[in-house]
């Protein structure tokens, strides 16, 4: 890790890193939304609605994903104080968000047709939404202050101290009330779905999870593009 | 340990100079429960339905109402930054504020509670559980606020980002105690959600104590 604590050494291996991700984004992209939009079987209870759960399971797995990232960032950040570490966590949130944004939105359009309802107050459903309302204080306390560095490491304390508390508010929300399905793919050696329906949520979810690592390293470096600009201003109102 | 306990002197005799900060908390839990009634109709069978979920929502926000005081006026006049240099580990001096801090708010409304369920007709069985609940669920919100509140200073818009990074933390000490009452008023056992309630505490503990110490340290920086 602190390997790649120089900014310069970061900027250029980020450079060396981004057409790749972006492409292999495009592609998988692409494959992924062709086969679960045209290569795959309607679902024999859900029909063609089943075709939202492509988008909608690997953005709930990112919404997820995107958090631990963070929390391991903030961890970092105040453990080791690695320069880059807050800078990784602030661009990552807003990410995070709006795939937790984007699993809200599908979920719901997939609730009407199937449950009949656009939202009901299930367990699920819940403990998403509240994910979606850290991630919202996260990006709030982040721009809160006068020095990005206060709002970072402010951040980063409430992102561990959410990362303590996520499995507590699943675990009291399950308890509340329950109505999701469970997981159907976790189950190791035999996955409840048909192959012809995980391959295109698999090459989704691998798009996905190239998008957000695309996209953070875009993020990152105008953040780092914009404290030397930030940098050079200062050194030129002083010289005066 | 003699300094945690002037620090605990001087914050409750700060409280009770200035009663009004004291009586906010109270009078906001009252009035708001005095309130629903009016909104909802005085059905007595609907409000008993409804009144584990108010009175604790109702507890709740008057917590967060009451959080921002927490440490915005030792930041404001400086006594933060002898606290920081103080030779008492700031993590103790962090749960004595909040023990302050649960004595000013949590306590009254635990104390007033009883003419709140008055209101709601909660029966007589209940009401211990309610203010058993609300003993352990309490000094969990003015925990968890703490981290919050010490978040927040020098933030700008500090007011409206102190219920957004609440809430979501507050959320299952919402959950099982309102479980706990709803259980006793449906006559199964309390004993799970009065244990959990008081896991929770348990976990907010050193949470509170170690974050809110690591904020506190960020303001001085």
């Amino acid at each position: 890790m602190h390997r790649f604590a120089s900014p310069a050494r970061f900027l250029r291996l980020a450079g060396a890193v981004q057409p790749w991700l972006a492409g292999g984004t495009l592609v998988l992209m692409a494959l992924g939304l062709y086969l679960a939009l045209f290569d795959s079987p309607p679902d024999y209870q859900q029909g063609e609605s089943v075709r939202i759960m492509y988008i909608h399971v690997p953005a709930a797995w990112m919404a997820l994903f995107v958090y631990a990232c963070i929390a391991v960032a903030s961890a970092s950040l105040l453990v080791w104080r690695h320069p880059l570490a807050g800078l990784f966590a602030k661009a990552s949130a807003p990410i995070g968000a709006g795939f937790t944004f984007l699993a809200l939105v599908t979920g719901s359009l997939w609730g009407k047709p199937m449950w009949g309802t656009w939202w009901v107050w299930d367990a699920r459903l819940t403990s998403v939404l509240i994910l979606f309302f850290l991630y919202l204080g996260l990006i709030a306390l982040t721009n809160a202050f006068e020095s990005p560095e206060r709002g970072q490491r402010a951040s980063a304390v409430l992102a561990l101290v959410g990362s303590v508390n996520l499995p507590i508010i699943k675990f009291s929300v399950d308890w509340w009330n329950t109505l999701h399905q469970p997981a159907s793919i976790t189950r190791m050696g035999t996955p409840a779905i048909d192959p012809s329906m995980l391959w295109p949520l698999f090459s989704m979810a691998i798009a996905f999870t190239l998008y957000y690592f695309w996209v953070v390293i875009v993020r990152v470096r105008g953040e780092l593009i914009e404290a030397r600009l930030r940098a050079l201003t200062r050194l030129q109102t002083e010289g005066r | 340990m003699s300094g945690l306990w002037a620090l605990i002197r001087r914050d409750l005799r700060l409280a009770l100079r200035q009663r009004g900060d004291l009586l906010t908390a109270v009078l906001f839990f009252l009035l708001t429960a005095a309130l629903f009634p009016f909104g909802i109709g005085p059905e007595p069978n609907l409000l008993l339905r409804i009144a584990p979920g108010i009175l604790w929502v109702t507890a709740l926000l008057a917590v967060l109402l009451s959080l921002e005081r927490l440490f915005l006026a030792d930041w404001e006049d400086g006594s933060l930054d002898l606290l920081l240099l103080a030779p008492q580990p700031l993590e103790a001096m962090v749960l004595a504020k909040v023990l302050v801090h649960w004595l000013t708010s949590g306590l009254p409304i635990l104390l007033s509670a009883p003419l709140a369920a008055l209101l709601y007709g909660l029966p007589a069985h209940a009401l211990p559980v309610l203010l058993l609940a609300l003993a352990l669920g309490t000094p969990s919100l003015s925990l968890l606020g703490a981290t919050a509140a010490a978040l927040t200073l020098g933030a700008r818009r500090g007011g409206v980002l102190l219920p957004l990074l609440t809430m979501p933390l507050y959320i299952p000490v919402l959950v099982f105690g309102v479980a706990a009452v709803d259980a006793s008023l449906a006559g199964f056992s309390v004993r799970p959600h009065l244990l959990l309630l008081g896991a929770l505490l348990l976990v907010s503990l050193p949470v509170a104590a170690l974050s809110g110490a690591a904020a506190l340290r960020q303001t001085a920086e």
